[in-house]
């Protein structure tokens, strides 16, 4: 049995977005397994960052569920009990059901632990590197500060907070190789040092599911084998699950441990990346094959 | 060879420039002919007649045409394409300018200190070029050069790039200058004559740097365009004029209810309005400013109306009141009254409340909180999708902007004794908005340096009697000031879009601080 | 009844004028995205423009017939209003284009204060009051109490402005300048690169939205008989109220909210009290923008993410 289906972190179920008549997403179901590098793929336009924005709250989907856990398994037996009620998450002692759903942008990030990234980077350019990661913290260290009023007079609590906030920073600054730059501005660093660096300021919110939109995007050969050893890292060292949206196919066959892909917003195919690779659908989804071909072909694969 | 293309080119250049020149005297011809040529007045029967001005027209056309042409020639003649110099202010010209600027305010600067210097030791340099003929008293001219030195430094800061940090040094320097204000105005000018540097330069300046300081918190650091930040401004002139003569509570319990006061609006008038992007929000706030001031104007009943409110108590020290009577502050110390006794404490009061709100702007950058303004000025949708939640940030720069209005605003109410809502209007709005974004969005030397330009600029206009001697006695300076300081708006913006200092600080370190420039700081939403 | 039919024809004189200044705004801040601050000055100087050119009429020529003297103070007034309006497009605004986003908004306030003090200084502080023309009435309704009329300055403002709009609908609908403004609004690097010269565009939707609000001026200057210098601002901000309450980038929507607004200050002023007309429009538009922020007429936006 697969991971995805044995201990699922996240659960989308029949998940459907439309923007005034067009069907962006079409009842979407699939599950990312904890631990697993789980990646959502399909060709331009067919809906992977609706997905990735309903996830992480930025949209409201039209229907559809989405649920999130922390902690043990079994939780998952309450699903539908929580779902009934009107919160929109469930905590008890050593486990918690979000219904990511329902919840606006920032807690599903605050309270939920989902951290993502942009297909167009949204760093702050004009803050240092540094700056970057503790803008990151900024939940941890408001509670630390009091609410900014301990904070003011000073207190040694908060001092001993914002210093643990630098060293977590710093501890991210090496992992991506960035320390010497770490009071530089953003803004100034090269393009494969800023894709990096997002994903160490959604780390810095210390997620338990990180959403990469097209990580490898415009990286060279090089910086591409970095980043997937840095996500392998995430993964193994820090215990995050990842999604991830990507084109570059060395980059998804080579990590990942679940594939779904996704055409005109349905779902054509969810499997390991070896299956994915083979599924006739997926082929002609990407070459551009007429569905009466993709028939013939799968008959033929039957046969 | 190359000289010769080059004056090949140039003869080119002034025919293209005559051309360009007349055109744009055109243009004038068209754009002044109405306004300057004619004027409107109205004759005994109170009609509108026309009267002609034909040679005012033809000096301000002429200055135009043989100005744009000298530019052509001179200025802009050497830039590959004319078009593109227009296009761009920038490049040639700027840096010309910016020199000349920073070699002007060395000059006077230096000139100004030394000659400072000179006199303070007793004699004078002999032939200054800036001390005026021997009617002035020895404490003016030092004032004088004091408030020259000051310009120079600005100019120095023009010329300069200067960055924050620069700035920074010119910092403890700045804040000892402002404490000793005071003291170098009664040197300067005596007892009687300092009355009016201090009130009206020193209170004056000081109350639109701390209500610079308080709308940087919204505008500058947070990125938020309020254009009604004098709604709290107002709120908190009220509060503490109405307090204060309905139920007679001191000044020092009042000014904290005002800023108080004032952040409670800044949450209930923030709060629907926070989600709006920029524009948009700039508009409801101006909305809002506007409304305030039009019930204080309407509800006569409440607020006096147009008549506003008098009578309003002035601020004691510790209950000890400044006037002539034997309980009075100068009675107690054993001084003879003066007038001056107040006006210093009120100086060294609004120092104090301005010095604080710069205090708390520099703690809260380096707080979470403050960190969180600056990130969302860049990009709302990355600061959410880090878990911060924006309205929670927004509402705080709001309100904290608006209690420091709140409190600039009992400070003012009780510094004047009346207030009406004609001190309320967009106007001030758009000069504190401008004072902010004029000085460098972010940044606390910039409101400054933009305070002291804009508002003593101002102020100095009324000084400026010289000019009726030049232009005649009907000439009144003040009444050119709107003119010159909306010009000078657009001026500055041009020059420098991004204000006079345009870089800013971080907020935290490994191992140097560096200066972020302000090309790479994003405006996202907000 | 009465009353109420007077106060619709008073309604819609007053929203022809806010709906001639809010295209302005809307076409600007569609092609640029700026809110252009300075039109409500731009539409007082108009005005300005216009009464000096009718006693220009007056001292130069003597008495003329009222409908060539509007119309020749029309063709003064756009003129040289547009002329106004591309200086400052061209001087306060263009070398800004591209910059940071706050730059041109200052720039807009320091052109409004400039304006507004300009015309004081040139021309004098106090209120000018203008010999009445057109001030006729038609007596549409008697009663034995309250008579309703619409008076012939009342009918030429709404006769001009229906004319001025569908010329100008025309304009933008079916031309191709409209075109390039249209293709401008939605992409300038790419209408650059398609070989549309974005610059003159934007001049002309300056210039044109000058030439309309100087119809507005000639109008409000008829219509109320005085111009003072201070009279930019309000208009200006309830132009502006109207453009965002019908849909900033509409301009139907700019009409439509134009008239709103004239109705809304007419009928506040006659049922509820006239101190406070001000802010019931200041309210419509913090309300619209908070509940509505399309607008009426304007397309809802999605937020990128």
């Amino acid at each position: 049995m697969n991971r995805w289906e044995e201990k699922p972190l996240l659960k989308l179920e029949h998940l459907t977005m439309r923007f005034g008549g067009l069907v962006a997403v079409n009842d979407l179901s699939f599950s990312a397994g904890e631990g697993d590098i789980t990646a959502l793929i399909g060709p331009n336009g067919a809906g992977k960052t609706t997905v990735f924005n309903c996830i992480t709250g930025f949209y409201k989907p039209t229907e559809g569920r989405i649920a999130l856990r922390h902690g043990e398994a079994k939780v998952w037996d309450e699903l539908d009990a929580a779902t009934a009620r009107p919160d929109r998450r469930m905590v008890r002692a050593g486990a918690g059901l979000y219904l990511l759903e329902r919840m606006p942008d920032f807690e599903v990030s605050a309270h939920a632990k989902v951290a993502r990234t942009f297909q167009n980077i949204r760093l702050f350019s004009g803050m240092t590197v540094l700056e970057n990661l503790l803008v990151a913290q900024h939940n941890a260290l408001m509670t630390a500060s009091g609410f900014t009023v301990l904070g003011l007079l000073g207190l040694p609590a908060y001092r001993k907070a914002e210093k643990a906030s630098i060293e977590k920073a710093k501890y991210w600054l090496d992992r991506i190789d960035l320390m010497d730059r770490a009071d530089d501005p953003a803004g100034d660093l090269p393009y494969g040092a800023q894709r990096r660096l997002e994903i160490a300021r959604a780390m810095c919110t210390e997620p338990v599911l990180l959403c990469l939109d097209e990580p490898a995007a415009g990286l060279n050969p090089r910086e591409s084998a970095d980043l997937n050893a840095l996500l392998l890292g995430i993964r193994e060292k820090d215990g995050t699950s990842i999604l991830l949206i990507e084109h570059d196919m060395s980059v998804v066959m080579e990590i990942s441990d679940h594939v779904v892909v996704l055409d005109y917003g349905t779902k054509i195919s969810d499997g390991k990346p070896d299956f994915v690779r083979n599924d006739p659908k997926v082929i002609a989804a990407y070459l551009g094959v007429s569905d009466e071909e993709v028939e013939a072909v799968e008959a033929e694969v039957l046969s | 060879m190359a000289n010769e293309t080059q004056t090949g080119g140039r003869s080119v250049d002034i025919g293209h420039a005559a051309k360009d020149a007349l055109l744009a005297g055109l243009i004038a011809l068209g754009l002044f002919g109405v306004f300057i040529g004619l004027q409107t007045v109205q004759d005994i029967s109170n009609r509108l007649v026309l009267k002609v001005r034909p040679e005012a027209l033809a000096v301000i056309v002429g200055i135009i045409v043989v100005g744009r042409f000298l530019l052509n020639v001179f200025v802009w003649g050497r830039e590959p394409s004319h078009k593109a110099a227009v296009a761009s202010p920038s490049g040639g010209l700027l840096g010309m300018f910016k020199r000349l600027c920073f070699l002007v305010g060395v000059v006077v600067t230096l000139v100004a200190v030394v000659d400072i210097g000179f006199r303070l030791a007793g004699g004078a340099l002999p032939n200054m070029p800036i001390s005026p003929p021997g009617t002035m008293g020895l404490g003016s001219i030092i004032l004088i050069e004091a408030v020259a030195a000051l310009f120079g430094v600005v100019l120095i800061a023009f010329g300069q790039n200067m960055t924050e940090r620069a700035a920074a040094l010119l910092g403890p320097a700045g804040i000892g200058f402002l404490a000793a204000f005071p003291i170098i105005a009664i040197l300067g000018a005596g007892w009687g004559g300092s009355l009016k540097w201090i009130d009206n330069f020193g209170i004056q300046i000081l109350i639109y740097v701390m209500l610079g300081w308080g709308l940087n918190i919204v505008v500058g650091l947070a990125g938020l365009l309020d254009l009604g930040y004098v709604a709290f401004y107002a709120v908190g002139a009220y509060s503490y004029a109405l307090l204060a003569k309905e139920f007679g509570l001191s000044f020092w319990i009042l000014l904290p209810l005002a800023g108080i006061l004032s952040a409670f609006w800044g949450i209930i008038l923030g709060f629907p309005v926070l989600r709006l992007r920029g524009d948009y929000l700039a508009i409801v706030t101006l909305a809002f400013g506007e409304i305030i001031r039009m019930v204080l104007v309407n509800w006569v009943d409440f607020s006096g109306g147009y008549a506003g409110i008098s009578g309003i108590p002035r601020p004691t020290l510790f209950g000890i009141p400044f006037n002539a009577t034997d309980e009075g502050f100068a009675a107690r110390f054993g001084l003879e009254f003066s007038p001056i006794y107040r006006t210093i404490f009120l100086y060294y009061l609004i120092l104090c409340l301005a010095l604080l709100t710069a205090f708390v702007t520099v703690r809260m950058r380096r707080m979470p909180v403050g960190r969180a303004w600056e990130a969302l000025r860049e990009d709302e949708i990355a600061c959410r999708s880090l878990g911060i939640n924006t309205t929670n940030t927004k509402l705080t720069a709001f309100a904290l902007g608006a209690m420091f209005g709140g409190f600039a605003g009992s400070f003012f109410s009780a510094r004047q004794g009346f207030i009406s809502p004609e001190s309320f209007t967009f106007i001030e709005s758009a000069q504190i908005l401008a004072i902010v974004v004029l000085g460098g969005m972010g940044s606390l030397y910039g409101v400054v340096i933009a305070a002291v330009v804009l508002v003593g600029g101002f102020e100095i206009m009324r000084e400026l009697d010289f000019l009726k001697q030049i232009f005649g006695n009907d000439f009144d300076p003040a009444l050119y000031r709107g003119l010159i300081f909306g010009a000078s708006m657009v001026v500055i913006m041009l020059w420098k879009p991004r204000g006079l200092i345009s870089t800013r600080t971080p907020t935290a370190f490994l191992k140097e601080r560096k200066t972020v420039s302000g090309d790479l700081v994003k405006e996202g939403h907000g | 009844m009465e009353v109420f039919l007077q106060q619709l024809i008073n309604g819609i004189t007053l929203g022809s004028i806010y709906g001639l200044i809010a295209i302005g705004y809307t076409m600007v801040f569609g092609i640029i995205g700026m809110v252009n601050f300075a039109h409500g000055d731009v539409f007082m100087v108009s005005a300005f423009i216009a009464m000096i050119t009718f006693l220009l009429i007056g001292a130069l020529v003597g008495s003329v017939p009222v409908v060539i003297a509007i119309v020749l103070m029309l063709v003064v007034a756009m003129v040289l209003t547009s002329l106004w309006n591309w200086t400052i497009e061209r001087v306060a605004y263009r070398p800004l284009r591209g910059s940071f986003r706050l730059a041109p908004l200052i720039s807009a306030i320091g052109v409004s204060i400039f304006l507004s003090n300009f015309v004081q200084v040139t021309q004098g502080p106090r209120n000018k009051p203008v010999p009445g023309m057109l001030n006729d009435v038609i007596i549409l309704v008697e009663s034995p109490t309250y008579n309703v009329a619409i008076s012939y300055k009342q009918i030429m403002i709404m006769v001009v402005t229906a004319i001025l709009l569908a010329a100008f609908w025309y304009l933008v609908q079916k031309t191709s300048l409209g075109r390039a403004q249209r293709a401008c609004e939605q992409d300038r690097k790419m209408a650059s690169l398609l070989g549309i010269d974005v610059d003159r565009t934007i001049s002309i939707t300056f210039v044109m939205g000058a030439a309309l609000a100087a119809v507005a001026g000639v109008m409000y200057m008829v219509y109320y008989g005085v111009v003072s210098f201070s009279d930019g601002f309000n208009p200006g901000v309830k132009a502006f109220t109207a453009a965002v309450l019908g849909g900033i980038g509409s301009l139907p929507g700019a009409v439509v909210g134009g008239l709103l607004i004239g109705l809304i200050e007419v009928f506040w002023s006659a049922y509820f009290t006239i101190d406070y007309k001000d802010v019931a429009a200041f309210s419509i538009l913090a309300i619209t923008l908070i509940f509505m922020p399309q607008g009426l007429l304007g397309k809802p936006e999605v937020e990128k993410v």
